[in-house]
């Protein structure tokens, strides 16, 4: 393999933060080129600083080296700066371990977490000096493989890729690189080898099936093209997350980046079944880390990186059973170290679980910021989402953190839900103004930062039949809040630009024909679409304008119950029946409750795979009636295994 | 206890900023469990104190820090724990105790050489631009600084200039530049220089203070034995001081 340093290292100076190209980071693993083994160069189509901390890479990344006929370097999109002076000086995309071009592994693989980084997806995969659409690519090119949540609907990226993984990548990776080590020993041709990953639970091949249209353009389903392809993709979920403490030795960048501080995966999955969440729909069950393992995993973590700072992190961390215990046993061990004050940050703070046992423990050492997601202002519209808190739980919340020190707390909200009236818009502003008054009482410098989100369906949750906002609508519901706090001291407000919402919709349940559409935009310049210096939603119409397409038809139309849709051929256990049903309780305001510690209502993700939640504890913590009042005390029957000595 | 530190960096980390090389110290003096003193106050900081900047892409063989430590029991191996703890490129050379009430670095460094590569014209005019440069009185140049422009003579800032020979690329000089209420920085020496050149490798070799006339380093080998002091210095550092290469 071959190195670009040289042509590279000249050019460092003149671009911005060039850090982001140098490797070197602490975790960084450097196994040396070696055309005998297996190479991944797992890729984040986004900058250095957003794409380091991913977690999921990182744990990939480890699985890989640790495996003795395989070894795998990391890529990041270079900035424009950098990408102009590349594509002048002929440099291709690069790892930043080896500086080895990309198009020297076997696989390229990509984290899709953002559907905005799409059109930076075929960039890296032209600066790596290939063509964009996998029908072009040879035999002798790499796999272009893509994971992350975003891949629960493939379709928009489909023509680019060779592989999508669905779900957890822990032990698909090792079974995929098994099939390519098979392949060169035994001279199978590149097409044998796609069938055989598709043969792999969690893979699509999306060349291997035809999606078909209705002779009025609609998308009817998809076919596969050859005898033997399962016509449904199941995602991959690992049983238990004791098995897989990664990464074991978390990357310790040169260099500031987004998370930048120790983290370390507390649980994966979640049932307190938000209906807007599509992260807590295909991660299911909920899976525990074992309360020492976190331990141990924090303790060591902290010694090697020297971070100050340690995030426990899942989808509602104050979910993890005992988790006061827990974040005071790491503050112990913290000081019993002596490397100095520790600050443990929970991201994902359900409000109801939030008290003041745990606001003491945490501000034990510097107090990290502390982000609480009510995500809705009125309790009908909470009801709706079936995020059911009480507006006395957000301010007991709000209340504990002030009393202990915070002085400032941010609070994040959804707009653009369903049947969401502008009575529940107004609500989020008279929510935020209480808040400060509680802070004014223990602080004259209490604030709030509000956050405002517009609301993207997703596919696999029960809104995936909703039909989005406008980007206009969104922007009038913003002005509303603006209006309404304009004159409230202490009240401060943020908000998504509501046209990037309408690009995160079109990606998100377009069809396969979208794939012309990120092409379009790419080739006019539209790269870094996260980044609002780069955005233009111009570029995203013109471009379905082009395609015979229209925002309207796949953004902003609501769904109808019979209609195919584009990731059918998807499951990630969930019964489609169950999200019917959910979609039409929400509408009748009725709730769910968590199934963590209520009885099972089926929806197919542990049933249909033969799994269950692994949790320390079958009592729910504080807040765990989900604000219902509901007795839990008969929730027996749900598959619950218990943490803890083994009978 | 208030303890400098000086290290070099080299290689491809010359690539970090200041603020990346404050939070790598930070990092590795909490790897090493050696407690720093922290600031009181609402948000307390361990109390480094960080010297000159180092532009991002130079290297050098003279940067320092202070950092004030609960106690000074490490002191003698601490030049080498810490290169152990840091990564590759950044080597600790020495480390002294300070007095309690010592100047700070940018308080006292007056001047730092440079080895400067210039890259983009023969040797011959490299020679003469600077011959030129040294005869000049006056050397306007124009800055900018938060939308505003302005010109400052920088001649007075230059206080040795000399053609050392030619690299693989282009030219070397050496140069001594100031660090005081005028200064100036190597890509505007370039500037002045008044020839289309470009930057190559840049290396800071010295920093100076001004002690009794002559020029001394903020941690310096005679300044230490005349003081009676101990040094710690590390054994795995690469570069050999002067006075130590010369008597073996």
């Amino acid at each position: 393999m071959t190195s670009v340093w040289p042509l590279l290292e000249p050019w460092l100076a003149q671009v911005q933060k060039p850090a982001r190209y140098i490797g070197c980071e602490d975790g960084a693993k450097a196994k040396a080129p070696d055309p005998a083994l297996v190479s991944w160069l797992f890729t984040y189509p986004d900058t250095y600083e957003i794409g380091l901390p991913n977690q999921g890479l990182q744990i990939l990344y480890e699985i890989i080296n640790e495996r003795a006929d395989a070894r795998a370097d990391r890529a990041y999109a270079p900035w424009t700066d950098l990408e102009a002076i590349m594509r002048l000086q002929a440099i291709p995309l690069f790892s930043v371990e080896h500086h080895t071009p990309a198009a020297e592994f076997d696989v390229i693989a990509f984290n899709l977490s953002a559907e905005l980084t799409y059109t930076n997806l075929i960039n890296c995969i032209d600066l790596a000096g290939l063509p964009i659409y996998s029908r072009d690519r040879s035999a002798d090119d790499p796999l272009i493989m893509v994971g992350g949540h975003c891949m629960f609907n493939p379709e928009p990226v489909a023509d680019f890729v060779d592989v999508a993984v669905l779900g957890d990548g822990e032990e698909v990776v090792s079974e995929l690189t098994e099939l390519i080590a098979h392949q060169r020993q035994s001279g199978e041709t590149k097409q044998q080898l796609l069938v055989s990953i598709a043969g792999l639970q969690g893979c699509y091949v999306p060349s291997l099936y035809q999606p078909q249209y209705s002779n009025d353009g609609a998308y009817i389903g998809l076919l596969p093209t050859l005898d033997g392809l399962p016509g449904t993709v199941e995602k991959r979920t690992v049983a238990d997350l004791a098995q897989w403490p990664y990464p074991k030795e978390q990357l310790i960048p040169l260099t500031e980046v987004v998370h930048d501080r120790l983290n370390v995966e507390v649980f994966r999955g979640c049932t307190r079944g938000c209906r807007f969440c599509q992260a807590g729909m295909i991660t299911r069950p909920v899976r525990e880390r074992p309360a020492e393992q976190v331990r141990t995993m924090v303790q060591s973590g902290l010694k090697r990186s020297g971070y100050d700072e340690v995030a426990l992190t899942s989808l509602s961390t104050a979910d993890f059973s005992s988790i006061e215990n827990t974040v005071g046993a790491i503050m112990d061990d913290a000081d019993s170290m002596g490397c100095g004050p520790v600050s443990v940050s929970l991201p994902s703070l359900r409000v109801d679980a939030f008290g003041v046992g745990i606001a003491a423990q945490l501000q034990r050492a510097r107090r990290s910021g502390l982000t609480f997601a009510p995500e809705a202002g009125t309790w009908r519209m909470r009801q709706i989402i079936n995020k059911l808190i009480r507006e006395e739980d957000l301010y007991e919340a709000v209340e504990a953190a002030f009393s202990q020190g915070w002085q400032r707390v941010k609070l994040y909200f959804l707009i653009g839900l369903p049947s969401e009236t502008d009575e529940d818009t107004l609500a989020i502003a008279d929510l935020a103004k209480a808040c400060v008054k509680l802070g004014r009482a223990h602080t004259k410098r209490a604030s709030v930062t509000v956050s405002i989100g517009g609301f993207v369906p997703k596919p696999f949750t029960p809104f995936q039949w909703f039909g989005q906002n406008t980007a206009a609508e969104l922007q009038r519901k913003v002005n509303l809040l603006k209006d309404a706090t304009r004159r409230a001291n202490g009240v401060n407000i943020k908000w998504h630009d509501p046209k990037a919402t309408v690009v995160e919709g079109i990606n998100s349940r377009g069809d396969r024909r979208i794939s012309a559409v990120i092409e379009d935009v790419w080739r006019n310049g539209g790269t870094f679409q996260e980044w609002s210096e780069h955005f233009d939603m111009q570029r995203w119409t013109d471009a379905m304008d082009r395609a015979g397409l229209t925002v309207e038809d796949v953004v902003y139309r609501h769904r109808h119950q019979d209609e195919a849709l584009p990731w059918d051929h998807i499951s990630a256990g969930l019964h489609k029946d169950f999200l019917w049903t959910d979609w039409q309780d929400a509408l009748a305001q009725v709730g769910l409750p968590d199934c963590r510690w209520t009885p099972c209502y089926d929806c197919g993700a542990c049933t249909g795979y033969g799994i269950e939640h692994v949790v320390a504890s079958a009592t729910p913590p504080a807040g765990g009636s989900q604000g219902t009042g509901q007795d839990l005390a008969t929730g027996n029957s749900v598959p619950v295994q218990l943490l803890g000595p083994k009978a | 206890m208030k303890v400098r530190v000086r290290y070099s960096r080299h290689g491809r980390i010359r690539f970090i900023s200041h603020r990346d090389t404050a939070r790598i110290m930070e990092r590795a003096f909490r790897k090493l469990a050696i407690p720093v003193v922290y600031s009181q106050g609402f948000s307390p900081r361990p109390k480094f104190s960080f010297g000159l900047a180092l532009t991002v892409g130079h290297e050098s063989e003279a940067e320092y820090l202070d950092v004030d430590l609960v106690s000074l029991d490490h002191l003698e191996s601490l030049p080498q724990q810490l290169t152990q703890a840091l990564p590759d490129g950044l080597t600790v050379e020495a480390a002294i105790q300070l007095d309690q009430g010592a100047a700070s670095l940018q308080q006292v460094v007056k001047c730092c050489q440079w080895r400067i590569e210039v890259i983009g014209a023969p040797i011959e005019a490299v020679m003469k631009a600077v011959s030129a440069l040294v005869a000049a009185p006056q050397l306007p140049l124009e800055r900018e600084r938060k939308g505003k422009t302005s010109v400052v003579d920088v001649r007075p800032a230059i206080l040795e200039l000399q053609v050392v020979g030619p690299t693989v690329h282009g030219v070397e000089l050496l140069a001594l530049l100031a660090n005081e209420d005028l200064s100036i920085r190597p890509s505007e020496l370039i500037r002045v220089l008044a020839l289309d050149l470009r930057e190559g490798q840049v290396c800071r070799t010295h920093q100076f203070t001004n002690a009794e006339g002559g020029r001394v380093e903020p941690i310096d080998r005679s300044n230490l034995i005349a003081a009676g002091a101990t040094m710690a210095t590390n054994p795995l550092a690469p570069s050999a001081w002067p006075a130590e290469s010369q008597a073996s």
